[in-house]
């Protein structure tokens, strides 16, 4: 065994790849190809191009493809969700924080108060759907661009993630400076808490 | 008016229009740099910025960019040698421009005696020769003035006082060292053929015939000297497969490191005056310059109301032709693609009140791209609508009856032949740039020197013997007074 790295054996050029000129005007043909075809493509308006005007047109993505939360509802309007907390104990990031409340005109009693998904410490895992006994957390919005402007926009909270596929809603921010009395703490300029 | 003001005012009229000759197109090539790059690459290029929704392909992208640039920050790095930094974008940008000064853009304008005469004041017509400065030595001028074009680079790398702008204006400094030897040994080649250095003398020797264009004189030594002349004005230009002054994967941006706001945009559109300037020089010598295959300025001349029907029948089919491409795209499929698309709902980070929001709804809204399509077809429908009004003009024979008209059509016409040819030259630039891989720095310098010089060389010898059994050139040279 040698430990000489074996020298890399270069294949010798033939007559019109060593004087160069022919194999460039080869490629130049290759690539003028593709000018003329996008140009015919652009003009005839059938995109020809590999890549997609994002923000107008988007790649449609799969039907399993987890998207943001959403919390589903029964038919009278009220959470599925009975605040088992199987979806947090489940969570291995820990970004899902619940307050359970009860409601006693309602035969199942409990309900989420709060129940924030902190989307920056989420890794998309889906565990909180598998562990969910009442199907009443869902990652099937196909929503992608999750994103805001601070921190606190980027925790979801309950009636956030309720009203997300109803109608066009507009991001989040706008949505708690609407609904203030949902927003997360600190949220519209209040000092957070400090947690000690 | 005196003799000496008219020459002076001439003089400074051929200054700014070959200085804007040169500017004006430096943004269409920044533009057709990336707008050929993406087509290349598949993908749909700059498409954004837009006037009223008026995008024109991209070209609009070239104003923020100018905005941009000029509005950063000029940061000056505290290490550098400050006068010479300073003074390398001047250098390179000034050597770009000057270089254009002797190329001829056009015939000579023939002023008619009782015009020159009545409005500025000559005695007898007036001929101005359409170039600033019709020296001898014009080839000569070309050669030196892109030999100084080096210094700007070298001392860019130099005064920038880091290791990597250093190696970038060295190695600029031996690639430009070696092709210029090349360079010239095609330009030595061409004038042994023409007989003169003069580039308009040159010039008209072509109009002759288009057996007389530089490329095609007593073959192969035109077409060698082409050939080795554009390769060296590649490696002149510092443009790719030749550009490793500023090989960005080992030298992160090579001589212009160091260089922000506007002091690299003059470094930048250098690169791109250099392309319009080697690519006019190269039109002139071996393409015939101004001349239109096949017709000369005598015969435009003679003919003007044929020309002025030709151009008006050309121009108006083809924008006849645009305006219905344009007229069928005013209902594009894209937007409806567009649609079916759609995600489940609007981009969150769109705003959706105040400026913002309508600045928002302005960029994303579809019917705008329509409406920029209707603008098309009305422009271009309006362009073709003026060319047929020059098939009545040529009809009806105006233009022949009144001389100053037709010498300026004549100006027009030769001068668009020059855009063309130029253009297409910078479009080749363009071209190979996004084919080719770059050279390897050895097999860079075995290229100039081991082949190109040689060739060169007997290209030379060639040209001799063509002089001494060929007295076709020789005789073509005798004719012209
Ligand atoms: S997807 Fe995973 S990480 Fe995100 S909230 Fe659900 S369980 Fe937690
Ligand atoms: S979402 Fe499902 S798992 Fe989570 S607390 Fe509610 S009912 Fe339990």
């Amino acid at each position: 065994m040698s430990d000489v790295t074996p020298a890399i054996k270069k294949r010798k050029l033939n007559t019109s790849e060593s004087i160069y000129l022919v194999e460039v005007l080869k490629g130049m043909a290759i690539t003028m190809g593709h000018v003329i075809k996008n140009i015919i493509g652009e003009l005839k308006g059938q995109s020809t191009f590999d890549t997609m005007e994002y923000p107008e047109v988007r790649k449609p993505v799969n039907d399993r493809f987890k998207g943001a939360h959403r919390l589903t509802t029964r038919p009278d309007g009220k959470y599925k969700c009975v605040a088992c907390m199987c979806c947090s104990t489940a969570c291995p990031a820990k970004c899902i924080s619940i307050v359970a409340g009860e409601d006693a005109d309602d035969p199942i009693e409990k309900f989420p108060v709060r129940f924030d998904i902190d989307m920056l410490r989420c890794i998309y895992c889906g565990f909180c759907v598998e562990a969910c006994p009442k199907d009443a957390i869902r990652m099937d919005t196909r929503i992608y661009e999750i994103n805001a402007f601070s921190r606190q926009d980027m925790i979801h909270t309950r009636d956030y993630m309720r009203d997300l596929m109803a109608g066009d809603k507009p991001e989040a921010e706008q949505w708690y400076r609407e609904n203030p009395q949902h927003s997360p703490e600190g949220f519209l300029g209040e000092v957070p808490p400090v947690i000690p | 008016m005196s003799e000496t003001m008219l020459t002076v005012i001439l003089a400074l009229v051929k200054c700014v229009f070959s200085l804007a000759f040169v500017m004006q197109i430096v943004p269409l090539l920044i533009w057709a740099e990336r707008k050929g790059a993406a087509y290349i690459q598949d993908r749909p290029g700059p498409n954004r910025a837009h006037i009223l929704g008026v995008r024109a392909g991209g070209l609009i992208h070239t104003l923020p960019d100018v905005f941009k640039l000029i509005t950063k920050e000029d940061v000056v790095p505290s290490h550098v040698f400050r006068p010479l930094w300073a003074l390398a974008p001047i250098i390179s940008m000034s050597v770009a421009l000057v270089t254009f000064s002797v190329v001829p853009w056009g015939d000579q304008i023939l002023i008619p005696a009782e015009i020159a005469e009545k409005y500025l004041g000559t005695t007898g017509p007036l001929a101005v020769n359409l170039q600033v400065a019709d020296i001898d030595g014009g080839l000569l001028y070309v050669l030196a003035m892109t030999s100084l074009g080096v210094y700007g680079i070298m001392l860019a790398g130099w005064s920038s006082n880091n290791k990597f702008s250093l190696i970038g204006g060295l190695r600029s400094a031996a690639q430009m060292v070696s092709y210029e030897l090349a360079m010239g040994m095609g330009v030595v080649a061409m004038f042994m053929t023409y007989g003169t250095t003069r580039l308009d003398t040159i010039m008209q020797i072509q109009s002759e015939s288009i057996l007389n264009w530089g490329v095609l004189l007593s073959p192969p030594v035109g077409l060698v000297a082409f050939i080795l002349f554009w390769v060296s004005a590649f490696a002149e230009c510092n443009r790719n497969p030749f550009d490793l002054p500023e090989g960005e994967a080992e030298l992160v941006a090579g001589y212009h490191t160091e260089y922000s706001s506007l002091r690299f945009a003059l470094f930048f559109m250098a690169e791109y005056a250099n392309m319009v300037v080697a690519s006019s020089v190269t039109a002139t010598l071996f393409f015939g310059g101004y001349n239109i295959p096949f017709v000369n300025g005598a015969m435009l001349r003679e003919h003007i109301d044929l020309v002025l029907i030709a151009i008006g029948v050309g121009g108006g089919v083809f924008f006849l032709f645009a305006a219905s491409i344009a007229f069928g795209r005013r209902k594009d499929p894209f937007y409806a693609a567009m649609e079916a698309f759609k995600g489940p709902r609007p981009n969150k980070l769109a705003p959706v009140g105040g400026l913002n929001g309508l600045l928002y709804r302005a960029l994303h809204d579809d019917t705008l791209r329509q409406h920029e399509w209707k603008i098309f077809t009305a422009i271009w429908a309006g362009a073709a609508a003026a060319h047929f009004g020059l098939i009545g003009l040529g009809a009806m024979n105006i233009a022949s009856g009144m001389p100053l008209l037709t010498e300026i059509i004549v100006f027009v016409t030769q001068l668009n032949a020059f855009v063309v040819k130029v253009l297409f030259g910078c479009w080749m630039f363009i071209w190979v740039r996004w084919t080719l891989p770059r050279f390897r720095y050895d097999q860079l310098m075995d290229l100039g020197w081991k082949y190109m010089l040689p060739i060169g060389l007997v290209n030379i010898l060639l040209a001799a013997v063509w002089l001494l059994i060929d007295a076709n050139t020789m005789r073509l040279y005798a004719a012209i007074p």
